[in-house]
């Protein structure tokens, strides 16, 4: 028959020799391998004693920003949803009222925002589709837990803190996304 | 019966069809884009600049091209006459400049808009406009309106295509809704805030082409492609009956008229089908709407009835 690549060989059933039937200088070529790496330099982290470093790109748990202001960006859009090819994300809008222009920067806001930590595929189209820069990917691994419900994160699990030591830094992946777009 | 050619395609169509509607006739890429035309409103169109094509000859008799481009809404065809729509950089130039135009005062409040996903201009600011603005000026802005229990009027966000003065007019019996003041400063009001309470009036909601007049009862319920269009009807006796029914979850999120392809209305609902009936025991439910596929209402649905491969 014609071989479709010609990486094919011939098995052949060739008799071994007394020196190959004894085994012996196989296992001391092998062990000699095994030897060599005693010397060599561990490749192994020991996490979480010790840590790595993240890619710039690197796409972990999703924040929602707020502005300088401290209100959420999110206006409830919905374009997040629709880009997911996960269908992870779902959202119920709700109107702003009077007096609460601090809370939210637009006049429509997500009143319940979650998304399926376990269905989400980690893309980061949600943040390209997002027009108000409201949602980011960040460095941050997602928790692992026992129960199915927890990985259903909701706003208090996804918006960033008011105060100043508790918002988290996007910078190099917001960098990251402008540049995507631009080119 | 007079014979036309728009883009290189010919048609014949009766005496005194317009170039838009006998493009319409031979559909695709080359129908211009209307904002302000409606056929089923009398006297509709002429308004918006948007649909410009430039008659290349003007008819067998007389084969000079026309001095200017024309707004195909209103211009009858002549027999002989030749067009060009979409093929013309002329055109697609001053469909560019009025698209500018019209986002002028327009706010880009697409992420809170209702409308948007079906959203007329937002489609012709997708395929006709440019990216960036050149205006610099305060944008004038206003107060959102409620027009009655059931119509929202965010002024700020309409377009002046007076569609919604026309249903006014021609669908209701006594008109309570007009334009006020002139050029620049010209707004839809209704005559002093005075409430709308015909039974036809949630039409405008339908002819809106813009996000100006939305529906109370659905404002911010949802995201129209989150939704499932499925044709129903019920006996009313004060319409036909036939209606959209925006589902969810076997839930009726909000009742609008069937629009055909160019987004317009044959059959107008009254108030009673369109606001109050949102129960799924009211309605027979047809089945699911057939839509477009390029459509973002299409997205991430999978209920299609058949897909027509053009």
């Amino acid at each position: 028959m014609q071989s479709l690549t010609n990486r094919s060989k011939n098995v052949v059933n060739k008799k071994m020799t007394f020196m190959e039937r004894i085994y012996l200088p196989a296992i001391a070529k092998g062990m000699w391998t095994t030897l060599k790496h005693f010397f060599r330099k561990s490749n192994t982290v020991s996490y979480p004693q010790e840590q790595r470093e993240f890619a710039p790109v690197y796409r972990g748990w999703h924040v929602l920003k707020r502005d300088e202001q401290g209100r959420e960006n999110c206006t409830a859009c919905g374009l997040c949803a629709v880009a997911c090819p996960a269908e992870a994300i779902t959202m119920v809008a709700e109107e702003r009222q009077k007096g609460e222009e601090h809370l939210y920067r637009e006049e429509k806001y997500a009143a319940v925002y979650e998304i399926n930590m376990l269905r989400c595929i980690f893309c980061g189209l949600c943040e390209e589709a997002c027009p108000k820069e409201a949602i980011f990917l960040t460095d941050r691994l997602v928790p692992s837990d026992y129960v199915r419900q927890n990985f259903i994160f909701g706003k208090d699990m996804l918006v960033e803190g008011i105060t100043p030591d508790k918002r988290i830094d996007v910078t190099v992946r917001q960098k990251h996304l402008t540049e995507k777009v631009m080119s | 019966m007079a014979k036309v050619t728009i883009d290189g395609q010919t048609i014949e169509v009766a005496d005194g069809t317009t170039i838009l509607n006998a493009a319409r006739l031979i559909g695709g890429e080359l129908v211009p884009p209307a904002m302000c035309y409606y056929s089923t409103l009398q006297g509709s169109g002429g308004k918006c600049r948007t649909c410009l094509v430039r008659v290349t000859k003007g008819s067998e008799k007389d084969p000079r091209p026309m001095p200017k481009l024309v707004a195909s809404c209103q211009t009858p065809v002549m027999d002989g006459m030749e067009v060009a729509s979409k093929s013309d950089a002329t055109v697609v130039e001053a469909r560019a400049a009025v698209t500018e135009f019209l986002l002028i005062n327009h706010p880009l409040d697409c992420p809170i808009c209702d409308q948007a996903g079906e959203c007329h201009l937002q489609d012709l600011a997708f395929e006709h406009g440019k990216a960036g603005t050149r205006y610099e000026f305060e944008r004038r802005t206003f107060e959102k309106i409620d027009i009655g229990p059931y119509i929202k009027l965010h002024m700020t966000r309409c377009i002046m295509c007076f569609r919604c003065v026309f249903v006014a007019n021609q669908l209701t019996e006594q008109r309570v809704h007009g334009i006020i003041n002139r050029g620049d400063h010209a707004e839809i009001s209704t005559y002093i805030e005075k409430a709308i309470d015909n039974d036809f009036s949630g039409n405008v909601i339908d002819v809106c082409p813009v996000g100006a007049l939305t529906d109370r009862t659905f404002r911010f319920k949802s995201r129209v492609w989150f939704l499932n269009p499925m044709d129903a009807h019920r006996d009313c006796d004060k319409c036909s009956g036939k209606v959209v029914a925006w589902m969810y979850g076997g839930e009726i999120y909000r009742i609008t008229g069937r629009k055909d392809m160019y987004g317009e209305v044959h059959d107008f609902i009254c108030n009673t089908c369109r606001f109050e009936k949102k129960d799924k025991s009211d309605w027979t439910i047809e089945g699911p709407r057939d839509l477009d596929r390029h459509s973002v209402i299409s997205q991430n649905h999978y209920e299609h009835g058949e897909l027509t491969v053009r």
